[in-house]
């Protein structure tokens, strides 16, 4: 039966081609983890630098035999924000352990239902006490375990300023910052004065330490939007911007060229939350003037700060949350601390002698510790993020680099597309 | 009884033979033809129609569906200066990109097609760029376009030319994204024509020369309208690559949402924006589905274009035979 034969080979030719797709989409999928013994792969994902090395993980993998780990960097986190989001909506692909930054963190914060509640008596009272509330739900549900914040000193090029006939030691440089904004241009006018070099890096950068001390700056508590409205924002954006012209060194923030710019000593001084610490000696390892004064303009302020998720889509929640316990541990803190200057979020560590004696070899031994334990306790304000500020607080910053960087718009125009930039998020 | 049965058996089985072989004559065509359709209905009817769903809807990313809105989002992403913008872009990319690209990969096509030694050699040289991932491409080229410490400003200060603002303004930056996508696919482009080139009967150069024609006026008068069907080919293949461009603008600078005056923010990446970005995937897919009756706007053109040169070629075909001079160049060629 020739012809048979061939109508069947056609068949199947044609069921394995459809097989073939169907299989390409499958996930391979493991039932789940009864037996505490299982070897199971638990995926991690972070981005920047979270300071989580690999031989920090091998201490977990040490007293957890049967558990493998993948550790996922991105670079910025906008990726990862993408990233997230894109998975949680899928529903598949996210890692066992997620890190977010708290600047998205509203966002999810709408869909903490897809995320695993981590609250447990163990861990109460590990973090300090915005860090947790922002984290939890309505429902008191907590969905992220903090990792670090971002308390804010100024990070400045000693030499630079001698040049300058200024002030260089970091005692002497933090009582001269020491005031309000008005203040750190006006020392940086003379800086400018003198030399004709920048002052600080960008107006986006500059602009971040400004906003990050005004409590309601794009929405109200009720999530209102007033962002074009506020007159505190406008302020802002003006002051910055008006500064800008003559203290700037105009470099979009990570920017090729403000990485080059970071060697380079195109510009003095710069905002410096603990984890931009690893930014500056990972892009200019060779200069050895970088130095941190215990100062910032205005007060304190917190830029940034992550916290660990555990998605609920994950095939091994429990485990996840045993993991992420471990590395938010104030132990396991410090030792990201030292690696990557991310400042613990656990009150624990604030006592720590570990920390409060902790210097930095590249910033000429500065006592990192101290200066932001005392950067972290000059905090005052908790800006409200809700879920419009990642995308509002992201258009602003291009109408800033319009102006800054591009200089392709005035002041009054660039804030104009802002508004109409946040009319079109609607 | 039971040869009753027995012949009763052997009718059937005939009759279902006959049937199967029915079936084979009936149905096994579209047996052999279906993967392609199979699979196109899987990759590209269903996400077509489905894109076409969700461009009707409220839909957000992790929200997922929402009310029916009919035309709503269109209607919005058409009132968006952003949108003209990036189909601006888009298009002054394209021409950036391809323009120069096929001349300079005629030239390369050319030269190549010469008595060339080692020319294996030249060829898979031309092709390097290609195997280059467009990523790399990008993150060293963008590194080079630096608005102030670039390699390109730094050698155009040597000269004493003032830099130019490859990032923040408009047409440097469409420039330097179309030198990409000119690194990387010239040699891929070269290789096709030079394929063309070399279908082209040698007699045409043969009796060009005889009558004393220069290389220049050979390549000119026989090479290019020779060249024709390949050229037309590559310009379309090259058009609907070239209004999707995605990898470089995207990873042009840090943030990858194409400047923040959206100098360099192509459709594809206006299209991202949305979707991720805002997490508005009602609106990403309307500017999807814009885009899709934009290429096929350009390829309906490019059709007409074509029809209309593949019809004047034919003329000229017609009058070279026609042509008194034909035999007596056979006759020297011979």
């Amino acid at each position: 039966m020739r012809t048979s034969r061939r109508t069947i080979a056609a068949v199947v030719a044609g069921a394995a081609a459809i097989t073939l797709v169907a299989t390409g989409c499958a996930s391979s999928g493991d039932g789940a983890a009864a037996d505490p013994n299982e070897k199971i792969t638990l995926t991690l994902a972070t981005f920047n630098d979270f300071g989580y090395s690999d031989e920090m993980l091998a201490q977990y993998t040490e007293t957890h035999p049967n558990i493998t780990i993948v550790h996922n960097k991105a670079a910025t986190s906008n990726d990862a924000r993408d990233n997230f989001f894109t998975k949680l909506g899928a529903g598949s692909g996210l890692a066992d352990v997620e890190a977010i930054e708290v600047d998205w963190l509203a966002e999810i914060m709408q869909y903490s239902d897809k995320l695993t509640d981590l609250s447990s008596p163990e861990v109460d009272g590990r973090w300090v006490e915005w860090k947790t509330a922002s984290a939890t739900d309505p429902d008191g549900r907590l969905v992220g375990y903090g990792t670090d914040i971002g308390p804010e000193a100024v990070c400045y090029r000693a030499d630079l300023l001698k040049a300058a006939g200024l002030p260089s030691e970091p005692a002497e440089v933090a009582a001269l910052l020491d005031g309000d904004w008005d203040n750190y241009y006006s020392v940086g006018q003379q800086y400018v004065d003198a030399t004709g070099n920048p002052w600080f890096d960008s107006a986006g950068a500059t602009y971040q330490g400004v906003i990050n001390q005004v409590e309601n700056a794009y929405e109200e508590n009720d999530g209102t939007v007033i962002a074009t409205e506020n007159p505190e924002v406008e302020e802002a954006f003006t002051s910055v911007l008006e500064a800008s012209s003559t203290l700037s060194a105009h470099l979009g923030q990570w920017s090729d060229d403000w990485s080059a710019g970071l060697a380079n000593g195109s510009f003095a001084t710069m905002l410096c939350p603990g984890w931009m610490l690893g930014v500056i000696s990972g892009n200019a390892p060779e200069i050895a003037d970088w130095n941190i004064a215990n100062v910032f303009p205005g007060g304190g302020g917190n830029w940034g700060g992550s916290y660990l998720t555990v998605p609920a889509q994950g095939k091994h929640p429990k485990e996840a949350q045993e993991f992420a316990a471990w590395l938010t541990a104030p132990e396991q803190q410090l030792q990201a601390f030292t690696a990557a200057g991310t400042f613990p979020s656990q009150v624990a560590t604030y006592s720590d002698p570990a920390l409060l004696e902790s210097t930095d070899e590249f910033f000429n031994n500065a006592p990192v510790g101290q200066i932001f334990s005392d950067r972290s306790e000059a905090i005052t304000v908790t800006p409200f993020k809700s879920v419009k500020y990642f995308p509002i607080n992201d258009a602003l910053q291009k109408s800033l680099t319009r102006v800054d960087v591009d200089k392709s718009q005035s002041i009054s125009d660039s804030w104009a597309q802002f508004v109409a930039d946040v009319k079109a998020l609607g | 009884m039971t040869t009753a049965l027995d012949d009763e058996r052997r009718i059937r089985r005939i009759a279902f033979s006959q049937k199967l072989s029915h079936w084979d004559v009936k149905i096994s065509p579209y047996l052999y033809v279906s993967p392609f359709f199979i699979l196109f209905a899987i990759t590209g009817l269903f996400p077509l129609l489905y894109t076409a769903f969700v461009s009707v809807h409220e839909w957000h990313l992790i929200g997922g569906q929402g009310d029916f809105v009919g035309l709503d989002n269109f209607a919005f992403v058409l009132q968006q200066p952003q949108f003209w913008i990036a189909l601006r872009n888009t298009f002054s990319i394209f021409l950036f990109s391809m323009v120069p690209q096929v001349a300079f990969a005629l030239l390369i096509a050319a030269v190549l097609n010469e008595n060339l030694r080692a020319k294996t050699f030249w060829r898979m040289g031309v092709l390097l760029p290609y195997i280059v991932a467009p990523v790399a491409v990008t993150l060293i080229f963008s590194n080079m376009f630096g608005d102030q410490y670039g390699l390109v400003n730094n050698m155009l200060g040597q000269l004493g030319i003032p830099p130019v603002q490859w990032h923040s303004q408009e047409l440097p930056s469409h420039l330097a994204i179309a030198t990409m996508v000119n690194f990387r696919w010239t040699g891929y482009t070269a290789l096709i024509l030079l394929a063309g080139m070399q279908a082209i009967p040698r007699d045409l150069y043969e009796a060009a020369s005889i009558d004393g024609a220069s290389k220049p006026r050979q390549f000119f008068s026989i090479t290019i309208p020779q060249l024709r069907p390949t050229l037309i080919f590559v310009i379309v293949t090259s058009t609907i690559g070239g209004l999707q461009i995605f990898d470089e603008p995207r990873l042009y600078d840090q943030y990858g949402q194409g400047g923040a005056n959206s100098q360099w923010m192509t459709i594809t990446i206006y299209l991202y924006n949305l979707g991720w970005g805002q997490l508005n995937f009602g609106r990403a897919s309307a500017v999807a589905w814009l885009l899709f009756l934009i290429i096929v706007l350009i390829g309906l053109l490019n059709l007409a274009i074509t029809r209309r040169i593949a019809a004047s070629s034919d003329i000229t075909a017609a009058a070279r035979t026609t042509k008194p001079a034909q035999p007596r160049r056979q006759k020297v060629t011979v």
